[in-house]
């Protein structure tokens, strides 16, 4: 076989592969190795998690550039620190809850107040991690790391995004926060489609409600929005996966051609994006929003499903809550 | 960079030392707040650094190949500050704004404000792991640059020092120097009262790290450790420096409401008096 038809091949099982459900913290694994490829001043630091991170491919290619601090997030935050100023491009990875709670006082004075060029890339967010209970179940991470200033806050709808956030934000200096998870989830972005820093995706602007989503909620609000055309409400959805710096100018657009902006995140509707979302249009142009999130509660153990059950992150809670509001 | 040590460094450095001590004092009577003990204590280890063992060239703070000092007692700002203005980073009537509004020169330091500082502190316990990432990272360079990073004693109740401790032996980081000011005095009254924190040389010891144990006011033994250190392969140093809160000022030594209090005009001028400065 020549050249040409290996190519070929290559590209359908790479389509292929890529629209099954995948967990974006594998997508990470993959994209980390690629970069590992071309660029060299690339970095990876874990906590003693890289097999569940999905590091471990990274480590296992370029030895010489991976870190294992051991179980310490706040090392691990001021390490990478200590990388990026000798001009290298540090990723850190560990479960969200830790990264994000366990380091916060690191990431807040050393990684933002110096603005450091520091990617914080977190796996395991939100109650999908399951069974693990909720010791393992960040819901907070997202407020936690949206307070601070010059930080940035992404968080990838599928695998397909992942990677591509991945490879975008090694190029853009300052601190960044991804937040992954550890469940497949389904690939809902188009192969068309590009990652921009700060530009949220719409997947269509609806006229009776729109539906902001990050994550994995994406896809429930992709669903949701299916059912609702079917009782007559047309129902817009956009994948905010950049949370700060928040896409205004989309959110404004798609308030103002409806009655009803309902808000989806895997994360506590306090201070994730329900919270940024509300804090932007209250201000700039009052409306109606519905918050779907955890509200104000812990996780428990259980499987990922019955947990999104349990606190109504599902595409049926979100078509109950649109006909309720909208029935007022 | 270097030059050759003679017995007259020795005495260069100890001017040096106390030119340090005078700006320090002048800038915390301006400011009329701050770190004066912690400042005073340091300031032989920091004159030894900067005016005699660091590779650095202040009209090129971001020169690859420099030496790295990092203040992880990010209270004692005033000696960084004057070592920094007395080095030529800066020019030393920057030093009468400490603390005020729009000044480079923070309550604690700040890298993105002040060129000079390596990283911002002031949030204790941090500098160490910083300090290890650096050391990483001029080894994957293939730099001979080294690292310095100045800890309080009280810092080391902070556990993140503790996880610092354990990567940097990990990683054999011999290009480390951290030195811990041991004035013996933290805000709330001594360390051996508020948390006790000896054996310090046996637990370092114990964490991997090569341990020299000097007289942190004695500029010799002060001089000597750094040359020992740079000298250690596969492990990092610790210097723990026996110092004394406040030293210089007779009527500061000792004394634990020094750690946040700025001297008086009436202070200063006997301060200055004891230090032979009359300028």
């Amino acid at each position: 076989m020549g050249k040409a038809g290996k190519k070929k091949r290559s590209i359908e099982k790479q389509f292929s592969a890529e629209k099954k459900p995948a967990a974006t913290r594998n997508a990470y694994g993959e994209a980390l190795l690629e970069l590992g490829k071309s660029k060299k001043d690339v970095v990876v630091l874990d906590a003693d998690l890289s097999g569940s991170t999905k590091t471990g491919k990274f480590a296992k290619a370029f030895p010489d550039r991976f870190y294992n601090v051991g179980v310490s997030e706040q090392d691990l935050i001021g390490t990478a620190s200590g990388l990026a100023l000798t001009g290298k491009r540090p990723f850190a990875s560990t479960f969200a809850v830790f990264e994000t709670g366990r380091a916060w006082e690191q990431i807040r004075q050393t990684v933002c107040y110096s603005h450091l060029n520091v990617k914080l890339v977190a796996t395991h967010s939100g109650i999908t991690v399951g069974e693990d209970g909720a010791s393992h179940q960040s819901i907070e991470d997202v407020a936690l790391m949206r307070v601070l200033p010059n930080m940035v806050v992404v968080v990838p709808a599928d695998a397909h995004e992942t990677k591509q956030v991945i490879h975008t934000l090694s190029d853009y200096y300052g601190p960044v926060y991804v937040r992954l998870g550890r469940a497949n989830v389904p690939i809902v972005m188009p192969d068309t489609y590009v990652f921009k820093l700060g530009r949220a995706y719409p997947f269509h602007i609806g006229k009776d409600v729109n539906i902001i989503a990050m994550g994995i909620m994406v896809s429930a609000a992709l669903e949701a929005a299916g059912i609702l055309k079917r009782y007559g409400i047309e129902t817009g959805v956009i994948n905010m996966s950049t949370v700060k710096p928040l896409d205004t100018r989309t959110l404004l657009k798609a308030a103002k051609s409806c009655r009803l902006i309902v808000t989806a995140e895997e994360h506590s509707i306090i201070g994730g994006l329900g919270s940024a979302v509300a804090e932007y249009l209250s201000e700039t142009f009052p409306i109606s929003i519905k918050r779907i999130g955890i509200r104000d509660n812990f996780g428990c153990s259980g499987t990922p499903d019955g947990l999104l059950n349990l606190h109504g992150l599902t595409a049926q809670n979100i078509v109950k809550t649109i006909k309720n509001a909208l029935r007022h | 960079m270097k030059r050759a040590r003679t017995s007259r460094d020795i005495v260069f450095l100890k001017k040096k030392a106390r030119d340090l001590r005078v700006e320090i004092l002048k800038m915390l009577t301006e400011a009329g707040s701050g770190h004066t003990g912690g400042s005073l204590s340091a300031a032989d280890i920091v004159a030894a650094l900067y005016f005699y063992k660091m590779r650095h060239k202040p009209r090129d703070p971001k020169w690859r190949e420099r030496d790295r000092f990092i203040l992880s007692k990010g209270h004692a700002a005033p000696v960084l500050y004057a070592a920094l203005a007395l080095s030529g980073y800066f020019e030393k009537p920057l030093l009468s704004t400490l603390r005020k509004l729009g000044s480079p020169l923070q309550g604690h330091p700040c890298s993105k404000k002040l060129q000079g500082v390596e990283i911002s502190t002031g949030s204790l316990g941090q500098g160490l792991s910083i300090a290890n990432g650096i050391a990483m990272g001029l080894k994957l360079d293939r730099l001979p640059s080294r690292v310095y990073c100045l800890i309080g004693d009280g810092e080391i109740q902070e556990g993140q020092i503790w996880e610092a401790a354990m990567t940097a032996s990990h990683y054999r980081l011999d290009n480390l120097c951290a030195i811990i000011d041991n004035n013996g005095l933290q805000i709330d009254g001594h360390c051996s009262d508020v948390m006790a924190i000896e054996p310090i040389v046996e637990k370092w010891e114990a964490f991997g790290w090569y341990v020299i144990d000097i007289d942190g006011h004695d500029m010799e033994a002060i001089v000597d450790a750094f040359d020992e250190a740079e000298s250690v392969t596969g492990r990092p140093t610790m210097v723990v420096a026996r110092t004394v809160k406040g030293k210089g000022v007779s009527f500061f030594e000792g004394k634990v409401e020094y750690h946040g209090l700025a001297p008086t005009q009436e202070e200063l001028s006997s301060a200055l008096k004891e230090l032979g400065h009359y300028g």
